[in-house]
C-alpha cells in the first residue's frame, strides 16, 4: 500500500510531506510501440518532482497518464490514498490537478484576464441560466472567481497585459499566461510540461522563481518536465529520469547527476 | 472646504497637516492605489489610523528620535506612510531611489546611518541583505510584500503589517509617547532629507526642513489653485524632491489624493484611469507619448489620419492662444470646438489628460514643438525651474504667460540674483538647511546671506522678468578662440527631433565641437520598419548609412540655427558618431534622474573623441557595459565618424 512515512525536511527547510500520487508499473502502448516501460515512482506533497531525459524518451506521455489524458494499458496510478479509476480529463482536473502544454493551448482571440477566468471553470456552480441573467449568486460568484484570478495575476506581474489579447504577447508572457490559468484552479497538484521551452535566460530565470514561489506561497506540489539540466537540477527535490520509456534513475539532484546510467543517456555514450 | 491660508500654530509639521485632515476631510480620499484590477482607497481618517499604527510599531521596535529610517520602494501608500511615520516618531525619512543597485544604496545607507529600512519587496530586501555587512548601523528590515520572503532569516526582518499590528496593540502603552513626541515637532525639525542623484562625485543628502516644505507646498499651491478635489498621478521615483513636495507637501497641504499605479509597466493605463487634474512629468514622458501618437497616426487609416492633421494643424494655430484667453475669431472658435469633439477630446481621453486643469514639465528643456502640441490641445502645460536644494520651486509659468524658452518668473517668496559670470542665484524660505555631513559643500553652495548658487548659468528677459536657462554654469567653457561653449543648448537642439535620444557636445579648449549622438529607437526603429530596413540589433540600426544620412541632416539643421546666435555661432558640431550603444545608467553614463554625466562619458569613451578631433573617419571600440542584475560584459562595434557642414557666424558673415 502507500508509503504513509511522514516526508523528510529539504536542505533550505522546506517540509516536504508523505506520499500524494504514486505510479505503479505503469506501461503504456501506442500499437505496438511501448511509450513506458513498467515505470513507479511517487510524488510527495509539496515537492518539486521532475521528470527528465532526451527527446523521446516518454516524459510527456507520462505527464498525460497523470493528468488522466491517456489510461495506462498496465499499472496503476494511486491518488491521496484511493486507486484512481480511468476518468475524463476535467475529472482530474476537480481533483485538483492542472496543467500546462509544451505547446502552447490557450485561446488566442481571448484576452489575459478572460484565459485565467477559464481556469476558474471548474469552480463554477451556478448554471448557464443564472450566469445569461447575471444576478444573485451568479454574479457574486463571477466577483470572487475574478478575486482570485486577479491575485494570480498580481501574483505572476502580469498586470500590464490583463486586457491584452493572447495572440498579441510574446512567447514568454504566453506561457506565463498559461501558469496563471493553470494556478486558477488552485490545484493542489500542478503539472508543467516544458514550463522553459523556447525562453531565453532571462524569461527563464524569471519562470524559475514564479515556480519556486508558487511551490512556496501556495504549497502547491509541482511535476515538471524540463529538457534545460541547468535548471531542473536548481528546481528540483527530486528527479526520474527517463530513457526509451524507462527509467534509469531516480533520487535528489545530486545522486542522479552520479548515476552513470543517467551520464550515459546524456553524453549518448550507450547509443554512439 | 477651502485652504487654510497660512502655517498656522500646531500645523508646522507634517503629521500635524495629517491629523488636521483627518479631522477635517475625514471621508475624502487621501489615497488610491490599484490593485489586483480594483482602484482601492483610503480616506484621511484612514490614512491617520495605518499611519499611526506603523508610528507605534516603530517605537515598538526602539525607533530613537533623531533616527534615519530609509525608504525603498515604488511608489505605494504604504511608502509614503513610512515616511510620515517616521516623521511622527521624531525620525528623518530618506527615500532612495528603487532601482539603484546594491552598491550606490551601500553609499547612502552607511552615509546617512540608516538603523531602520523599510522596503517593498523581496529585490530590496536582497539588495541590502548584500551590503548589510558594510553598514555597521543598520539594524532592522521592514518589508512589505512577504512574498519570497517565508525562508528568510527573520531576526532582523519584519512585515509591515505585523509591525503595525504590534503597534495597535501596545497602542495604550506607547501613544504617550507618541504625543509626546509629535508635539516636539515644529518648523524647524528635518522633514526629510533627499539625496541628489549627482551629476558629478558622491550623493549629498539635503536637509530639509518642515518650514523649507510646508512654506513651498503652501506657496505653490496657492501659485496654482491647488484645490482639495484635485488628483495626482504618484509615478516618480519617491527619492525625488519633487515627487516629495507633489505627493507629500501639497498633497497634505491641500488635502488632495495621492493615486498610485498598479506597477511600473501600468503607468499609462492607470493614468488614463485616473485622469490626474494637476500632473507633472519630465519632458522625456510627453516626447516619448507624442512618438507614440505620431507612429500610431501614420499607422491609422487614411481618412483619419488626414483628419488627425487637418484639425491639429488648426490647433498649433489658434490652441495656445485659447489656452491663453486671448481674442480668437468666432469661425475659428466653432472650428476648434469642431477639433475638440472630433480629435482633441479623444486623444486626451487616451493619454489620460482630459482633466489636467495644471500640468508642469521641468528638469530638461523640452521641444518647442512637444510644447506646442500639448498646449494646443489644450492642456495646460507649464514649465517650471527648480532643485532639492530649493525644496523645487524657484521660477515657474504662471497662466497666460507660457513659453517653451523660458522657466517663468520667479516663485512667490524667491529672490533671484544673476551673478557677473551668469550664474542664477535665488534666496527663499525653501532653501535647504544643509547637506548631510558636508559643511564644505553646505558652504560652497550657500553663503551667509543664504544665496544658494544653482550651478546654471541663464539671464533675466528684461522686458518680460522670465528667466532663461542656458546651460550648467560649469558646463559653459571657452573654445580655444575664446568664444562662448555651452554644449547643453546645443545638445538640447538636437534631441528635439524624434530622432535623437541623446547627444553630448564637446569642445571645451577646442578648436570645434564635435558630438556623441544616441538614435531613438523607438523612432528610428518605426522608420525602418515602415521603409523596409532590416537590423538585428541597436548597434546595426544605429550604423545604417541611411540612419547616419538622416541625423547628419539633423545635425546640418541644427548647426545652420546655431549659427544664428552671435553668443554661440562657435558651438556648431563639425564632427559627430552615432554610437553603438545607449547611455545608460547602470553604465554610470547617466544620473537616475537621466542626465548627461559628461566627465565618466569623456573618460569612457576617450578613444572615440580622439577619432573625433584627429580627422579619421573610422574608430574601432570596446565598451564595457552593465547589466540590469548587475553582472558586466562588453560590445565592440566599428564606428564611423562624420563630418557636418557648418556656417560662418552671422556677424562675421555680415562683416565680410
Amino acid at each position: 500500500m502507500l508509503d504513509q512515512s511522514d516526508g523528510y525536511v529539504t536542505e533550505d527547510g522546506r517540509k516536504i510531506g508523505s506520499v500524494v500520487m504514486e505510479m505503479k508499473n505503469i506501461t503504456l502502448r501506442f500499437g505496438g510501440v511501448e511509450a513506458i516501460k513498467n515505470i513507479s515512482f511517487d510524488i510527495r506533497e509539496g515537492e518539486i518532482r521532475a521528470i527528465i531525459g532526451p527527446n523521446g524518451a516518454g516524459k510527456s506521455s507520462m505527464l498525460n497518464v497523470i493528468s488522466g489524458f491517456y489510461v495506462p494499458q498496465d499499472g496503476e496510478v494511486w491518488y491521496r490514498g484511493e486507486r484512481r479509476a480511468p476518468m475524463r480529463p476535467y475529472e482530474v482536473a476537480r481533483q485538483g490537478i492542472a496543467r500546462t502544454f509544451q505547446n502552447i493551448a490557450l485561446f488566442e482571440g481571448m484576452s489575459v484576464l478572460d484565459n485565467v477566468m477559464t481556469g476558474r471553470l471548474t469552480k463554477m456552480k451556478s448554471g448557464l441560466f443564472g450566469q445569461a441573467i447575471w444576478k444573485g449568486k451568479a454574479e457574486a460568484e463571477e466577483v470572487a472567481n475574478r478575486e482570485v484570478a486577479e491575485k494570480i495575476i498580481d501574483f505572476l506581474e502580469i498586470q500590464s497585459i490583463r486586457k491584452t489579447p493572447v495572440a498579441r504577447l510574446p512567447y514568454g508572457l504566453k506561457k506565463r499566461v498559461e501558469l496563471a490559468r493553470a494556478l486558477a484552479s488552485q490545484p493542489k497538484i500542478l503539472l508543467l510540461d516544458e514550463p522553459m521551452a523556447g525562453m531565453n535566460v532571462e524569461e527563464k530565470e524569471d519562470m524559475s522563481r514564479f515556480i519556486l514561489d508558487v511551490n512556496d506561497e501556495f504549497g502547491t506540489t509541482i511535476a515538471l518536465i524540463e529538457h534545460d539540466m541547468g535548471v531542473v537540477m536548481d528546481l528540483s527535490d527530486r528527479v526520474v529520469v527517463m530513457d526509451y520509456g524507462k527509467k534509469i534513475g531516480d533520487g535528489t539532484p545530486d545522486e542522479v547527476r552520479a548515476n552513470q546510467d543517467v551520464i550515459d543517456a546524456y553524453l549518448g555514450v550507450s547509443h554512439d | 472646504m477651502g485652504t487654510p491660508t497660512s502655517g498656522a500654530e500646531g500645523l508646522r509639521s507634517i503629521p500635524a497637516l495629517l491629523h488636521r485632515n483627518a479631522k477635517t476631510l475625514a471621508d475624502k480620499p487621501a489615497y488610491r492605489e490599484k490593485e489586483f484590477g480594483i482602484w482601492q482607497s483610503w480616506t484621511w481618517s484612514e490614512a491617520e489610523t495605518e499611519i499611526e499604527n506603523l508610528a507605534l510599531g516603530l517605537l515598538n521596535l526602539g525607533v530613537a528620535e533623531g533616527d534615519f529610517i530609509a525608504i525603498i520602494g515604488r511608489n505605494r501608500p504604504y511608502m509614503y506612510w513610512g515616511m510620515v511615520a517616521a516623521q511622527m516618531v521624531g525620525a528623518i525619512p530618506v527615500p532612495l531611489y528603487n532601482d539603484a543597485v546594491a552598491e550606490e544604496m551601500a553609499y547612502v545607507l552607511d552615509h546617512c546611518g540608516a538603523r531602520f529600512v523599510i522596503v517593498s519587496d523581496q529585490e530590496q530586501v536582497d539588495k541590502v541583505i548584500e551590503v548589510q555587512e558594510n553598514l555597521h548601523q543598520f539594524e532592522h528590515l521592514i518589508y512589505l510584500d512577504p512574498r519570497g520572503l517565508r525562508k528568510y532569516d527573520h531576526t532582523r526582518l519584519h512585515q509591515y503589517s505585523h509591525i503595525q499590528e504590534q503597534g495597535h496593540a501596545a497602542r495604550d502603552e506607547l501613544t504617550p509617547e507618541l504625543r509626546r513626541r509629535e508635539a516636539k515637532l515644529d518648523y524647524d525639525s528635518t522633514c526629510v532629507m533627499l539625496y541628489t542623484s549627482g551629476t558629478t562625485g558622491k550623493p549629498k543628502g539635503v536637509v530639509l526642513s518642515n518650514r523649507n516644505v510646508i512654506e513651498s507646498a503652501k506657496s505653490s499651491s496657492e501659485f496654482d489653485d491647488l484645490r482639495q478635489t484635485d488628483d495626482i498621478l504618484a509615478y516618480l521615483p519617491m527619492a525625488w524632491v519633487g515627487d516629495f513636495i507633489f505627493s507629500v507637501g501639497q498633497s497634505y497641504w491641500t488635502g488632495f489624493c495621492t493615486n498610485c499605479p498598479e506597477s511600473g509597466e501600468t503607468m499609462q493605463t492607470d493614468l488614463r484611469e485616473i485622469g490626474p487634474t494637476y500632473f507633472f512629468a519630465p519632458p522625456r514622458v510627453f516626447e516619448t507619448q507624442l512618438t507614440q501618437v505620431m507612429i500610431r497616426m501614420e499607422d491609422a487609416g487614411n481618412f483619419k489620419r488626414r483628419m488627425f492633421h487637418y484639425f491639429m494643424d488648426h490647433a498649433k494655430r489658434v490652441g495656445p492662444a485659447l489656452l491663453d484667453g486671448k481674442s480668437v475669431g468666432l469661425w475659428d472658435r466653432l472650428k476648434y470646438n469642431l477639433g475638440e469633439v472630433l480629435v482633441y477630446g479623444p486623444l486626451k481621453n487616451t493619454l489620460g489628460f482630459s482633466r489636467v486643469r495644471v500640468g508642469y514639465t521641468a528638469g530638461e528643456a523640452i521641444g518647442p514643438e512637444i510644447f506646442e502640441f500639448y498646449r494646443s490641445l489644450g492642456i495646460n502645460l507649464k514649465q517650471l525651474y527648480g532643485q532639492t536644494e530649493a525644496t523645487v520651486f524657484i521660477t515657474a509659468q504662471p497662466d497666460g504667460q507660457v513659453r517653451s524658452d523660458t522657466v517663468g518668473v520667479p516663485s512667490p517668496g524667491v529672490e533671484i540674483r544673476i551673478a557677473e559670470n551668469g550664474e542664477v542665484f535665488y534666496r527663499s524660505p525653501g532653501v535647504f538647511v544643509e547637506y548631510y555631513k558636508n559643511a564644505e559643500s553646505t558652504a560652497d553652495t550657500k553663503d551667509a546671506e543664504g544665496w544658494v548658487a544653482t550651478g546654471d548659468a541663464g539671464f533675466i528677459e528684461p522686458d518680460t522678468g522670465h528667466l532663461r536657462i542656458i546651460d550648467r554654469a560649469k558646463d559653459v567653457g571657452k573654445m580655444a578662440d575664446g568664444s562662448m561653449f555651452a554644449p547643453k543648448y546645443v545638445e538640447n537642439k538636437l534631441k528635439f527631433y524624434p530622432n535623437i535620444l541623446e547627444a553630448v557636445v564637446f569642445g571645451n579648449g577646442r578648436d570645434e565641437c564635435t558630438a556623441f549622438i544616441n538614435i531613438d529607437l523607438s523612432a528610428v526603429g518605426n522608420w525602418a520598419e515602415r521603409n523596409n530596413i532590416a537590423y538585428a540589433s541597436y548597434q546595426e540600426l544605429a550604423g545604417h548609412p541611411q540612419v547616419l544620412a538622416t541625423i547628419q541632416a539633423h545635425v546640418e539643421e541644427v548647426n545652420r540655427s546655431v549659427a544664428q546666435d552671435e553668443m554661440l555661432s562657435g558651438c556648431q558640431v563639425h564632427r559627430f558618431v552615432v554610437l553603438h550603444k545607449e547611455l545608460d545608467a547602470d553604465d554610470g553614463e547617466l544620473t537616475r534622474t537621466r542626465k548627461v554625466r559628461r566627465r565618466i562619458i569623456e573618460e569612457k569613451y576617450d578613444d572615440i573623441i580622439a577619432a573625433l578631433y584627429d580627422g579619421s573617419d573610422k574608430v574601432s571600440t570596446v565598451t564595457e557595459v552593465t547589466y540590469e542584475d548587475g553582472r558586466k560584459g562588453s560590445i565592440s562595434a566599428t564606428l564611423e565618424v562624420r563630418s557636418a557642414e557648418t556656417r560662418v557666424a552671422a556677424q562675421k558673415m555680415a562683416a565680410e
